[in-house]
């Protein structure tokens, strides 16, 4: 199996800052003080994947994507 | 806005033909008519989509003069369609920097270089519309000059003229396909899918810099040799540059890449005196001290390692009797205005950014911490837009701080400085009145 390198990106036009994002994965994201999102950059660790999936799924903006690195 | 008049170019190098793009203007005013432009030039060689255009543009290092500095030929490989979904091209004119009048001069009065140069990647795309997008008083000009070229059938693809809104952003590559898509004119997120693979209608889009397409138009007759001729061998080809403070009126200069900018302002070390700096790059570029400014070679990288871009060519020249920290300011508080209102952290952080470099320039000791709230909200921004309109304030803002350092601690050890109150120097900001800022604001700037 091709081992995929995948990152979180957010659409910061989409993102109203609800939070949901950090309060599910608060290894990659925290809030600034305005309360949007700011992710750490890089390939989320195969063992946060779950993590990752959950947050975007439960985004009320469908803000947050995995995107593929190197595409 | 009327078109402003036009420099000498004598700048060039002897032997060099420079200017090139505005090798043909009438000293009149008037715009080149076809005959004319045809008999300079010659006609177009169509060579029908496939490959060899855009070898030649990547052998002649041909650049994006939008603002971005994007190797042409890499974003035209980028955008492939088929026959199915044959890709749409646009010559963008919005031009929406105020200091810039560069493009407006090459469509108001070579339009029929500006069409040529919106054909060749309509031709070597083979795309299904061509279109130019061009701020409303340019259009009656666009449009007869279009038609002529319709009864003598010229292009390749039939063009389109659309109107663009005259907002700083709108010539923001996704903000003009939003525009020709019928939506607000506004930046979008390409973190996911581009506008090279869905743009326009669905398809496939390339959006390019009306001058970036002239120069493309010229190598399509002349090829990369003759292109590179003149400029350096890193940095090909000239560029025009609107310059604002050397006499009343702005000045377009065609100058090769890599001269020296003191050279093409006709500057020396002597009469550079007379001003505090130059802000390089337009809104979203950066301040810089008069000395690296006359030495600075016209390349993007020599920008970029001065903190600053070429961006789409603007060198304002500020006088000295003008407060440095009060001409930014202004210039923040016209990018607040104008940014998108979409991103969390652009509307929050260029209010701030605004509210800061107010007080800063009128009531200093409001910030008690100093430069330290300026440059943390700078952090906050920086990369967290869907566009790069943060970033570019950003930029200025860190440029200000940088180079004028010593005006920024006097205006925090003795208050403000005694040009504070006078009249804004810097073009096309419109009427901007540094009030006081509310303490609220700025605290919330900590």
């Amino acid at each position: 199996m091709i081992r995929r390198r995948l990152a979180l990106v957010v659409d910061p036009v989409a993102c109203d800052g609800h939070g949901v994002c950090a309060e599910l994965f608060p290894e990659r994201v925290t809030l600034d003080r305005w309360g949007f999102p700011v992710l750490e950059e890089g390939a989320v660790e195969p063992a946060h994947l779950e993590h990752a999936e959950r947050a975007v799924v439960a985004c009320p903006r469908l803000a947050l994507h995995l995107v593929e690195l190197d595409r | 806005m009327t078109v402003p008049r036009l420099a000498d170019t004598s700048t060039a190098p002897p032997g060099s033909a420079v200017p090139r793009l505005l090798a043909g203007l009438d000293a009149a005013g008037s715009p080149v008519g076809l005959d004319e432009h045809l008999s300079r030039w010659g006609a177009v060689p169509w060579r029908h989509a496939g490959a060899s255009l855009i070898d030649d543009l990547e052998a002649a290092g041909l650049a994006g003069h939008g603002g971005a500095w994007f190797p042409v030929a890499v974003k035209w490989r980028s955008v492939r369609g088929g026959l199915l979904k044959r890709p749409v091209v646009v010559a963008n004119a919005a031009e929406g920097e105020p200091a810039s009048s560069k493009d407006e001069l090459l469509v108001a009065r070579l339009p029929h270089l500006v069409l040529d140069g919106a054909s060749v990647p309509g031709d070597a795309l083979g795309a299904g519309r061509v279109i130019v997008y061009a701020p409303r008083h340019l259009l009656p000009g666009l449009d007869a000059a279009v038609a002529e070229r319709r009864r003598r059938a010229l292009d390749p693809v039939d063009v389109e003229v659309v109107e663009a809104e005259d907002a700083f952003l709108s010539g923001q590559e996704t903000a003009v396909v939003n525009a020709l898509n019928r939506k607000a004119p506004l930046p979008a997120f390409a973190g996911v899918e581009t506008i090279r693979t869905r743009g326009v209608g669905g398809r496939p889009t390339l959006v390019q810099n009306v001058e970036t397409l002239a120069h493309a138009a010229l190598i399509a007759r002349f090829g990369p040799a003759w292109f590179r001729a003149v400029g350096s061998p890193g940095d090909p080809g000239t560029m025009l540059l609107t310059v604002h403070g050397r006499g009343p009126m702005p000045r377009i200069v065609e100058a090769p890449l890599g001269t020296r900018l003191g050279d093409v302002l006709g500057l020396s070390a002597d009469d550079a005196r007379q001003y505090w700096g130059a802000l390089l790059g337009g809104y979203g570029g950066g301040w810089l001290p008069m000395s690296t400014a006359l030495d600075l070679p016209l390349v993007e990288s020599e920008a970029r390692r001065h903190g600053t871009s070429l961006g789409a060519g603007v060198v304002a020249l500020l006088p000295a009797g003008s407060c440095p920290l009060a001409e930014t300011a202004r210039v923040v508080r016209y990018l607040d205005r104008q940014k998108a209102d979409q991103c969390g952290p652009c509307v929050n952080g260029l209010a701030e950014l605004s509210a800061l470099c107010t007080a800063l320039a009128v009531q200093p000791a409001a910030l008690g911490d100093g430069v330290r709230p300026l440059l943390d909200v700078c952090a906050l921004v920086e990369g967290r837009g869907a566009c790069r309109h943060p970033d570019g304030a950003a930029r200025l803002v860190r440029s200000a701080l940088a180079v004028f350092d010593h005006e920024v601690r006097a205006h925090l050890r003795h208050g403000p400085c005694a040009h504070v109150a006078a009249p804004g120097r810097l073009p096309g900001l419109g009427r901007i009145e540094l009030g006081w800022a509310s303490p609220d604001r700025i605290r919330r700037g900590r």
